[in-house]
């Protein structure tokens, strides 16, 4: 895959698509293109965080530890950001993301992404937007865990 | 040493003095006789004086003196030679004279040379002897630049006088006073009147240089305090970068210079003046004799001819006054700047000789106790540090000083090293003060690692093995020229009162390291390193630099196990995909354009980085091989896609570092010509311009920049174009590079690039550390590891060891003082650098270490964490230069003092 194709690819991203092409190619540029076989971990809950990951192609399996072992609690498919929320609390993994099938993604190192946010407004709030997104979700699904107890 | 100079130039070389004095006399004769010569030539031969008759002759060589009492005596009748014969005899008469005067002159000079030179090594040596006898609170005191200073440029003029500090004196007096009787003789009064100028210029000028000498001591003292400031400057860059200092510093440099220009100035101007006025003493003489004189005739009470003569004579004295009053100046100025040195070098309580004679054989073991009696340290300022403290260690025991802030465990350690000498009290050995032992016995069997390592500017393994180096073990045989050039080192050595100890024999004490020579010094070496866990970062250095093949030659010569063992682990593992090795006949992916271009390392600068493209053969191969354009325009396109890139980022923004092509300074070079050559032809673009333009292109690795630039076809041209270029490489190129070869070792390259032979997988972020320790473990099955090991230990740790970490200096250090298996193992805080949990690993593993093979020194440690005390038999506690408590771990913690609530 070219930088040209995988331009396209992140203008497809959320996150992505509110920055002009050019831009969006020099994020491609700085960025590492990463391969990974089935099962290979991208990395792991407690990790220092250290870079983002943008599937390119594949499916990757979020996993939280629990007591019972490794729960999968969300699937991640082409076109899907993980790991920016570490990057931006400078905190550690929340989750395990590991590979389900040969997988191509886009690592971004951290301080490439947030120097990006300091340069493109129109990024920073689409990531508030999506943040936001989630979290009216997560309330939701909070208040409806407590109404049905 | 000896505060007079003239004494101590006397007292080394009377002998040599006495000598060329002899021979400067000696060498007075045909001297002379060559003056006399001239005349006989003229007047003789040349104007007819005694051949007045045709065919006369004249006796040449005729011996013939008037004695007294006897007449005169004929010891040789002469040949008789006729007038032109007689003309060549005596010219060949004066070339011969000319040849003798210059010989002596010649051989005086060298004599005179050698004999300075030979004394200068006599005072560096002593000097530094001296350094390395010094107590050791001089130390806080001396800046080391001010020293090295004092040894190398204030004793320097010294070696100049040297040769002159007897003999110029008594010859140039000796000619001035022939000149003053002869005066004399001529006449009474007139020779009273030069004697009594004489003797004013002797009076005065030296009062008047009594000035030049105070400053000369001040420049000296000047020019001293600035080398120390310069040495200051360097050792403490950091301090003056991190606290914005460089113009306080520029300004306290500019203050000090501006002091020695006056100083130097002031001397200039007071030297001429005294210049000044000898020469116009030594003119005012005539003018007297003229006046007075001249009056003497008038009146008729002397005769033109005496005047003349007392002319004439007086015409030999300024000369060698004035030669004789310069000696005097250089005699002053080397004798204070001798004196200067001197006083700095002579110091109260310099360490007796003996402690440091060289000893051979090795001493026994230390089987007695080391014990502080009563020990009271003070430091500087005049706090105790240690206030009577009694303790004893015995053999075998281990021992942790567990100290509070100001407990002054440090310097119980200190004085058990001997870096720190007792105010009262003493250590001891058994019943022998610790200080009267000979370095030979402490030295060797004591150890001693501190936080504040030293690392001498050499290989890790020369810093490794410097605790082993006591004596030349081995002596060395050296035949034909270097057998004649080590018996000129010995005897000159010794002319100089230099020792002869060969420092090219192995000074390596292997028994002590536990090894029987230098083939299974190794062994030792592992376990300490590995010990103090130096290994892995000793083996990471070894992977990253090159090895040198005439001592490393097994790494090279099993190079293709080595690598097949690689691919074969790789396959094993399923990793093959993270290493794409180099093909002769094949494009590797992984590696750059140029890479492949070249596939070999280049071993010189003409064919690295940027020169690849600008070399001329390298050109003509790609034009040969249809490249040339291809080439560029690939260069042209990075070039275009690199500017659109990053041609709006700020030069120091961080995706610079992804760059490769070009670096953010270039930028705008880059932009201009691409605007210049942009809708060029080819063909119009001068050479130049394309290097640049094509240097682009040798950086391009698709997978990583996926530009898309790279098809089959020219994949296939480039490997082509590689077996064109080694084919016809010309001579001058043939070590500029080493081509890549599946059989051979590349010594330009890394040990690392020699083991993988190919590019690692650029979309594998893991892939490094991974390949990494899979290399470790194939050198270890090979039984290679001693020998990656040994390239690590080449590495050069830079000025005082800073091109390692702290903490690597401070594992070194460790090791160093465990390698020797002393019987006295002193650690104070030596791993301060270190988190806790890595001093806790090494401290476990130094004490086994320093145990094993039935060893069992005395390990004494001061610990950074009292819960360290519990790895030893015993602790002792210090609080405020006391003792305060002293048992096991077990005893202190049941009890309620200080080392429980230190724990706590």
């Amino acid at each position: 895959m070219l930088l040209k194709d995988e331009v396209g690819m992140l203008q497809r991203v959320p996150l992505f698509s509110g920055i002009e092409p050019t831009k969006l190619k020099l994020l491609a540029f700085t960025s590492d293109r990463v391969s990974y076989s089935a099962g290979q971990i991208l990395f792991r809950q407690g990790d220092e965080g250290d870079a983002a990951y943008v599937i390119l192609s594949g499916r990757a399996d979020i996993l939280v530890d629990s007591d019972s072992g490794p729960i999968k609690v969300a699937e991640l498919v082409p076109n899907s950001i993980v790991g920016e929320i570490a990057i931006l609390c400078n905190s550690s993994r929340t989750a395990t993301v590991r590979a389900a099938c040969p997988l191509e993604a886009l690592r971004i190192r951290k301080d490439h992404f947030l120097r990006l946010m300091k340069e493109f407004p129109e990024m920073t709030i689409e990531m508030v937007r999506v943040l936001a997104d989630r979290l009216s979700h997560t309330t939701a699904d909070l208040i409806d865990a407590r109404s049905a107890k | 040493m000896e505060p007079s100079l003239a004494r101590y130039i006397w007292t080394h070389t009377k002998k040599q003095q006495v000598w060329i004095l002899m021979i400067v006399l000696l060498s007075m004769i045909p001297y002379f006789m060559s003056f006399d010569l001239p005349k006989l030539i003229v007047n003789g031969p040349i104007q007819g004086k005694g051949f007045e008759q045709p065919g006369a002759t004249q006796p040449f060589m005729r011996l013939h003196y008037n004695l007294p009492f006897i007449g005169e005596v004929q010891f040789f009748s002469g040949f008789q030679l006729d007038r032109t014969s007689t003309l060549f005899a005596l010219s060949l008469v004066f070339l011969l004279l000319v040849v003798i005067n210059g010989l002596f002159k010649l051989y005086i000079n060298t004599y005179k040379g050698r004999l300075g030179e030979r004394m200068l090594r006599r005072i560096r040596f002593e000097l530094v002897d001296r350094v390395l006898r010094f107590p050791p609170f001089y130390f806080k005191r001396v800046k080391s630049a001010e020293v090295a200073t004092m040894v190398k440029d204030e004793v320097e003029p010294l070696g100049g006088f040297i040769g002159d500090a007897f003999l110029q004196p008594v010859l140039l007096g000796g000619q001035a006073l022939t000149a003053m009787l002869f005066i004399l003789v001529q006449n009474l009064w007139l020779g009273m009147v030069a004697a009594m100028i004489v003797v004013i210029q002797i009076v005065l000028i030296p009062r008047m240089r009594r000035r030049l000498i105070v400053l000369g001591r001040k420049r000296q003292l000047t020019a001293r305090a600035l080398s120390g400031r310069v040495g200051e400057i360097v050792d403490g860059i950091g301090a003056v970068h991190v606290h914005d200092t460089s113009n306080y510093e520029r300004a306290d440099i500019a203050a000090r210079l501006g002091l020695i220009f006056k100083i130097r100035f002031d001397l200039y101007q007071w030297k001429f003046m005294v210049k000044f006025l000898n020469n116009f003493l030594a003119q005012v003489t005539p003018f007297l004799f003229y006046m007075i004189g001249g009056y003497l005739v008038i009146q008729g009470r002397l005769d033109v001819g005496q005047l003349v003569a007392v002319i004439g004579a007086y015409k030999d004295l300024p000369g060698p006054m004035k030669e004789l009053i310069d000696w005097d100046q250089d005699r002053q100025d080397v004798q204070v700047k001798y004196q200067q040195v001197v006083e700095q070098f002579t110091v109260e309580g310099l360490i007796a000789p003996r402690i440091g004679a060289l000893t051979i054989d090795d001493p026994d073991p230390m089987t007695n106790p080391l014990s502080a009696i009563s020990l009271s340290i003070a430091d500087d300022g005049g706090a105790m540090l240690l206030d009577r403290i009694s303790l004893q260690v015995k053999p075998g025991e281990t021992v942790a000083l567990v100290s509070t802030a100001t407990g002054g465990a440090e310097a119980l350690a200190e004085a058990f090293a001997r870096l720190n000498w007792p105010d009262s009290g003493k250590v001891a050995s058994g019943a022998d003060d610790l200080l009267e032992l000979p370095e030979a016995v402490t030295g060797r069997r004591m150890s001693y690692a501190s936080s504040d390592v030293f690392l001498f500017q050499a290989s890790l393994r020369d810093n490794l093995l410097y605790g082993l180096k006591h004596a030349p073990l081995t002596s060395v045989t050296y035949d034909g020229a270097a057998a004649d050039q080590n018996r000129w080192n010995i005897h000159e050595a010794r002319r100089s009162g230099n020792p002869d100890l060969d420092i090219h024999s192995d000074w390596i004490n292997y028994a002590s390291a536990g090894a029987t020579g230098p083939n299974d010094l190794i062994e030792p070496v592992r376990r300490v390193l590995d010990a103090v866990v130096l290994s892995r970062d000793i083996l990471d250095l070894g992977l990253r630099s090159s090895a040198d093949l005439t001592r490393h030659t097994e790494l090279a010569g099993r190079i293709v196990e080595l690598r097949a063992a690689l691919r074969t682990r790789l396959e094993h593992e399923g990793l093959s995909g993270l290493v794409v090795p180099f093909e002769p006949g094949a494009y590797n992916k992984e590696a750059t354009i140029g890479q492949n271009l070249l596939f070999g390392a280049a071993a010189g600068p003409e064919l690295a980085d940027r020169a690849l493209a600008a070399n001329s053969y390298f050109a003509s191969v790609l034009r040969q091989a249809g490249l040339d354009r291809t080439l560029y325009e690939m260069g042209m396109e990075i070039a275009e896609q690199a500017i659109e890139l990053f041609a709006d980022l700020p030069p120091d923004h961080q995706f610079f570092q992804q760059l490769a092509f070009m670096s953010a300074e270039e930028i705008p070079a880059y932009e201009t010509l691409l605007q210049r050559l942009k809708n060029r032809p080819y063909e119009a673009v001068s050479e130049n311009d394309r290097a640049m333009i094509v240097t682009l292109s040798f950086a391009y690795i698709e997978p990583r920049h996926r530009f898309g630039l790279l098809s089959d076809e020219l994949m296939s041209k480039i490997v082509a174009a590689r077996n064109r270029f080694y084919e016809n490489l010309p001579s001058e190129l043939q070590n500029a590079v080493e081509r890549y070869d599946p059989a051979r070792y590349i010594a330009a390259a890394t040990v690392m690039d020699n083991v993988l032979f190919g590019r690692v997988g650029n979309n594998h972020p893991d892939a490094p550390d991974r390949i990494r320790s899979i290399v470790y473990d194939i050198l270890d099955e090979l039984g290679l590891y001693a020998e990656l090991l040994n390239v690590g230990l080449d590495f050069n740790v830079g000025a005082g060891g800073r091109r390692l970490t702290g903490g690597q200096r401070q594992k070194l250090d460790v090791a160093r003082a465990l390698l020797k298996r002393p019987d006295f193992l002193i650690l104070n805080r030596p791993l301060s650098a270190l988190d806790q949990r890595m001093q806790d690993k090494v401290l476990r593993n130094v004490l086994e270490e320093a145990r094993r093979d039935g060893h069992s020194p005395a390990i004494v440690w001061v610990v950074t964490n009292p819960a360290m005390g519990m790895m030893f038999d015993r602790v002792v506690v210090f609080d405020s230069g006391r003792l305060v408590e002293d048992g096991t771990h077990e005893t202190l913690l049941a009890g309620n003092g200080i080392f429980k609530e230190l724990l706590s």
